[in-house]
């Protein structure tokens, strides 16, 4: 399967505090994982140990489906990495997830130059790096037609 | 009366020769000792009476080091403002008056220094096989320098507001034409023409390569006494009448979560910000906004209520910006586009000369003279300064 971006960028991790980690193995596993208080029901990104409405420590992690819709979005020109110098443009979009209200970073697929418009409908596209050592998984976004 | 206004006074100000990224001959630490001893020399303040030290973003010049190789009698202040990039630049200087003012110390210099062939450039992405924490969330998308990290928070604002593209140009304008009257800045000399921006290479839309501030070695510091210390040095009073520190409700959080995120963050600070000084927008005769982006420019006038968000286009020319003639003077030094990017503290000095009465870019009879610092971080910062007159 092909990759949005050129390899050689630096491959995500749980953070070692173990915050994020659902949300990664959640990937591998084709699933969006989100944390969520268990008493209040607030969906929250990024995580945290404890609830920003509540304060309950009762936060985990609940699967969500991958669609949403195109909060802001970047065509991004210069290199700033050596593993994106022959890339050449390419779209990154913030992502309001349906249902929970908080946004996740991620690529447009598709053409780089294609006119994109804040508020289309996107749907998620898990894109695995199973090659990579260590292997991850990154989710991408697709404009539902 | 609860209040910074009025309560402390910079003396003087001083900075390095500005270079280009990696071409200062100095050490960063040897950058921040000259420009504490010009701050000192401009004030009449001899180095060993320098009794605190007050930065930001992390600065590495230890303030315990400083008062060791200055021959400081003592050290009773050493300050950190949390935060990175120019967020706190207006801050260090609060942080300061606030020591002042309470007592807990009587001369203190604000300063940053920054040295980018010793340590390593800002504008590139990080180099590891593996990464953590919230960058984790981002940068194997692409997303990892600033102007990608702020690019976005501009394209929301600007589509919300239907802003074009001219209003950031007359922004970056204004900047290089004031530098053009300004012998330490990096881009005196080479002056900017819409048709060269228009022609500029896209860094991340909607920034051009010109919407994006420099990258710079040297060194700033501005050296702070009590008000009522102020005429005994030789600088014209400069008196801090305001200063505010902070950012929107949950503005940190991680993965651009911020609930209202096409923002400066300013929108809490500024009523602080006038309130405290007891004045308006149109009270500013001078006034210096931070552009790590000229979208943080756009974005900061709005919330500190220079123009509303749907004005924007008619608001953003660049004649209003120009000293001396210009309605609001902007960026009168060249700023970090176009004099150089010390994380905005060169605003501040500018801020200030404005006040002296020494810009080079001198608005005829400045009084109040007001500084954005940091567009878009958290925390931000903002300051308002006076003459005597303003007392």
């Amino acid at each position: 399967m092909s990759v949005y971006l050129n390899e050689g960028l630096p491959i995500p991790q749980a953070s070692p505090d173990g915050l994020d980690a659902p949300f990664w193995s959640g990937l591998a596993e084709h699933r969006l994982l989100l944390q969520r208080c268990a008493d209040c029901r607030q969906w929250q990104w990024g995580p945290e140990w404890i609830c920003h409405r509540c304060h309950s420590d009762a936060v985990s992690f609940e699967e969500i489906e991958p669609r949403g819709t195109i909060y802001s979005y970047e065509r991004v020109w210069h290199p700033v990495h050596p593993a994106l110098e022959k890339q050449g443009p390419y779209l990154v979009v913030l992502v309001e997830i349906d249902g929970a209200g908080v946004r996740i970073v991620g690529n447009l697929l598709g053409p780089p130059e294609q006119l994109v418009q804040i508020g289309a409908p996107v749907v998620g596209v898990f894109e695995h790096h199973k090659d990579a050592n260590p292997p991850y998984s990154l989710l991408q976004w697709e404009i539902v037609r | 009366m609860n209040t910074l206004r009025g309560r402390a006074a910079v003396v003087g100000v001083g900075e390095t020769t500005y270079y280009k990224r990696g071409q200062s001959p100095d050490p960063e630490f040897r950058l921040a000792l000259d420009a504490i001893l010009a701050a000192c020399a401009d004030a009449g303040v001899r180095p060993e009476d320098v009794d605190g030290f007050a930065s930001y973003s992390n600065d590495r010049s230890d303030p315990s080091r400083l008062a060791a190789a200055l021959g400081c009698r003592e050290l009773r202040f050493a300050n950190m403002q949390w935060g990175g990039g120019g967020g706190g630049g207006s801050g260090a200087l609060a942080n300061a008056a606030a020591a002042i003012a309470a007592g807990l110390a009587e001369c203190v210099v604000v300063f940053r220094a920054l040295a980018q062939g010793q340590y390593g450039r800002f504008g590139q992405g990080p180099r590891r096989n593996t990464i953590s924490g919230e960058f984790a969330h981002t940068v194997p998308y692409g997303l990892m320098s600033p102007a990608q990290m702020f690019a976005m928070k501009v394209v929301r604002f600007m589509h919300e507001h239907g802003v074009q593209q001219a209003a950031l140009r007359s922004i970056a304008l204004a900047c290089y034409h004031h530098a053009q009257n300004n012998p330490r800045a990096v881009m005196y000399g080479r002056p900017l023409t819409a048709d060269a921006y228009d022609a500029s290479r896209w860094i991340v839309e909607p920034f051009h390569l010109y919407d994006c501030c420099l990258e710079n070695d040297g060194a700033a510091a501005m050296v702070l006494v009590r008000a009522e210390r102020a005429q005994a040095f030789d600088n014209p009073g400069c008196y801090l009448l305001s200063a505010a520190i902070g950012s929107q409700h949950r503005a940190g959080a991680w993965v651009h979560n911020t609930p209202d995120y096409a923002s400066s963050s300013f929108k809490t600070l500024a009523p602080r910000l006038f309130a405290m000084a007891g004045v308006v927008p149109s009270d500013i005769d001078v006034l210096q906004s931070y552009e790590n982006f000229t979208g943080g420019v756009l974005m900061s006038l709005v919330e500190h209520g220079f123009c509303e968000a749907a004005d924007c286009n008619e608001f953003f020319v660049e004649e209003r910006f120009l000293a001396p003639a210009g309605d609001l003077p902007l960026n009168t030094s060249g700023g970090n586009l176009a004099e150089c990017y010390m994380h905005g503290l060169g605003l501040n000095i500018e801020a200030v000369r404005q006040i002296y009465g020494t810009s080079t870019n001198q608005v005829p009879g400045a009084e109040v003279s007001m500084v954005i610092s940091g567009p878009m971080v958290t925390p931000v910062s903002n300051c308002i300064f006076g003459s005597e007159a303003t007392l």
